[in-house]
């Protein structure tokens, strides 16, 4: 079945799609994402010796870089990811979503999260996991939550009468099984019962997952709803589609201890991650082959296709970042990079060069049918994308090239104070990155606003294509 | 199985579990011997820098704590690992040693899982980053007086550093509070089960001279 071919069929009582509730998901998604950009902002000062809070307590560094965080995962990303969901399972399923009632009841209890997620962590009840740092009176109200969502997101899917469920929502149901399952895991396991080492297997095993069983799976599952239908052809391969989403599901649940390597975690569940993850490498390959399969012929869209260009611009970065993932997974590596900004770099590519930049070219698609109006200016868009494309790739550059500094200053027995001081001028071009990609967000977030204050036009938008300026 | 939604969600389900087994039940079953110390047993063993600290500042020290015994100290490692957590100290420092990279020198003996198992590792604060140094054989590198002037203001005692000052640990005559000396007293608890290990006794200090222009940390 071609997701192109699906026509909007408004159901007998209301329509296909809740634009208003995808409309707030992506306001939400966006407002969050300032945050997280200022949050980031700000800490990188502090390695500056210049932080402009200095002496405030409810904003000191390392509660800031907590709301980066977690703002970057559970506000940017989760709320554009819902808002993408939104659109794309009814249009997949011919169903709507199970009720919208429950729809603006998730919408406002995920933004309440989000809120005393700041809150919290601002006020001095972060929690000591990382990527799990929404406090301990937060936890219980995400999980609720999540159920929620996973309840009105899966009940269209198991009631269509399509026939046979398209690649995106293979996609969409595994990652809702996951999801859940990794958050109760890494947020009480080892705050409550699992102390010490084997505590820290499982805080492994919660960031691993977070990225891979909640952020990858729902990322591709809307690149391939999203890319057929906006290159109007189907997926090149229908195998590789079987074999990329098999392989992602038996192989990326199985790596969690590669984040705490040479650490007292027994050794066989250290070769055991390297293993899998060296695997699982090699399988998201072939989602990536079978992508640019469906872009051959078609290359001429990565120039005239705003939202096609977002998406594969982070596919590239994907396949560099899982290149860069299979060497730096081993033994060998770890012993120099693990600790340093290597780390940090890895993790900026993956989470904002990835998935940051797919959720753009959702935007791109998606914000004209929120607001029933088209792109104020295409002009503003394409400053957006450069001014983020090159603030990402100098700060990737550069915070790797910082770690491999550090780690050679320290296994080389370096005063300590010798790898700071020589990281000095990385975490000052690192701020100069950050404020590139914050300058393109500026533009992105005054595209938002101008294109929504546009006086009101016809409806039917097709073709919504964005021709870059 | 395209056709069945459901075998997604189980699959999902299963896959989740098999990976749960390997990569962390598995951990928990090897280590399952261990037996897990509760902060009352941990602080009986009463490092001698926690005495120091009660003669160091012994007004605070009293309002804040009260005298030099095991319950004593099991509050003041409470209240400084909850000041660990809530500065989110453990995202700049780890807090275990690897086998590599000349770790061992640099900081002491290399971490044995026993060593994690009490209640003060839950949750765990093993670090996936170093800005600062790996502080889990802390214990008596520094003196109380060093951590406390280093919390109020790092670059006081190391001008190259990064670390945020915490004047918010000290009241306004600038004497510890509890979150000084419960954080004081945490991190030379950290390493004090093993004999302690002198501080920047191997460092190669000419490498940080040269990169500072002369200027000693």
């Amino acid at each position: 079945m071609s997701p192109g071919s699906r026509q909007v069929a408004a159901a007998a009582d209301r329509p296909l799609v809740n634009l208003d509730l995808m409309r707030w998901h992506l306001i939400a998604s966006a407002v969050f994402f300032a945050a997280s950009l200022l949050g980031g902002l700000a800490y990188s000062f502090q390695f500056n010796q210049l932080y402009p809070f200095a002496g405030v307590e409810w904003l000191s560094p390392g509660r800031v870089r907590m709301v980066h965080t977690n703002m970057a995962a559970y506000g940017f990303i989760a709320n554009a990811f819902i808002a993408g969901m939104l659109f794309a399972i009814p249009r997949l399923t011919n169903r709507p979503i199970l009720s919208d009632r429950l729809g603006w009841l998730i919408f406002y209890a995920w933004q309440l999260i989000l809120v005393l997620t700041i809150g919290g962590e601002l006020g001095g009840y972060g929690q000591g996991i990382e990527w799990g740092e929404t406090p301990i009176f937060v936890d219980p109200l995400v999980v609720v939550g999540l159920v929620l969502l996973v309840v009105n997101l899966s009940v269209p899917i198991l009631r269509t009468e399509e026939q046979g469920l398209y690649v995106t929502l293979w996609y969409f149901l595994a990652a809702f099984a996951w999801t859940g399952l990794v958050y109760v895991m890494g947020n009480y396991l080892p705050q409550f019962w699992v102390p010490g080492t084997a505590g820290a297997a499982i805080t492994g095993l919660f960031i691993h997952d977070l990225v891979g069983l909640f952020v990858t799976p729902i990322g591709w599952g809307l690149m391939y709803f999203f890319v057929p239908v906006l290159l109007r052809k189907p997926i090149w391969s229908h195998a590789l589609s079987l074999i990329g989403f098999w392989g992602i599901a038996f192989f990326y649940p199985m790596q969690g201890v590669h984040h705490f390597l040479f650490s007292p975690i027994p050794m066989y569940a250290q070769y055991g991650a390297v293993v899998a993850t060296i695997a699982v490498e090699v399988v998201v390959f072939t989602v990536i082959v079978n992508f640019f399969g469906t872009l051959h012929g078609r290359s001429d869209a990565i120039r005239g296709n705003l939202a096609i260009r977002w998406f594969y611009t982070g596919m590239i970065l994907y396949a560099l970042t899982c290149l860069q993932c299979a060497f730096q997974v081993t033994l060998t590596f770890q012993k120099i990079i693990h600790f340093t900004d290597w780390v940090v770099a890895h993790a900026h590519m993956v989470m904002f060069g990835v998935f940051g930049f797919w959720i753009m070219g959702v935007f791109v698609e998606l914000w004209p049918r929120a607001v029933g109006k088209p792109w104020a200016s295409p002009r503003l868009l394409t400053g957006h994308f450069w001014l983020t494309l090159i603030g990402l790739a100098l700060m990737v550059v550069d915070l790797t090239a910082a770690g491999l500094v550090q780690g050679f200053s320290w296994a080389g027995l370096s005063h300590w104070g010798a790898s700071v001081v020589a990281s000095m001028p990385f975490w000052w071009v690192r701020t100069i990155a950050g404020l590139l990609i914050i300058a393109g967000q500026g533009l992105f977030f005054y595209a938002l606003w101008a294109t929504a204050r546009q006086p009101a036009v016809a409806p039917d938008l097709h073709p919504i294509t964005v021709e870059a300026a | 199985m395209e056709r069945f939604g459901a075998s997604f969600l189980i699959a999902g389900v299963i896959t989740f579990l098999l990976g749960f087994f390997l990569q962390g039940v598995m951990p928990v079953l090897t280590l399952r011997h261990l037996k897990t110390t509760p902060v009352e047993e941990t602080a009986r063993d009463i490092p001698p820098e926690f005495a120091q600290l009660a003669e160091d500042y012994p007004v605070e020290f009293e309002r804040y704590l009260g005298k030099v015994d095991p319950p004593t100290f099991a509050r003041a490692l409470r209240a400084g690992k909850a000041s660990y957590i809530a500065e989110a100290c453990w995202h700049c420092h780890s807090q275990y040693v690897r086998p590599v990279s000349n770790e061992d020198l640099r900081f002491g003996p290399v971490s044995r899982p026993e060593e994690y198992q009490n209640e003060m590792n839950l949750p765990h604060l093993f670090g996936t980053r170093r800005v600062g140094p790996d502080l889990i054989r802390e214990s008596g590198k520094h003196s109380n007086d060093w951590h406390m002037a280093h919390l109020y203001e790092p670059r006081n005692v190391a001008p190259y550093s990064v670390m945020p000052a915490y004047p918010w640990f000290f009241d306004a005559e600038r004497r510890p509070t509890l979150r000084a000396l419960g954080l004081v007293a945490y991190l030379q608890w950290l390493g004090s089960w093993l004999p302690a290990v002198p501080a920047t006794t191997i460092y190669n200090a000419s490498a940080l001279e040269t990169t500072t222009g002369g200027a000693r940390p």
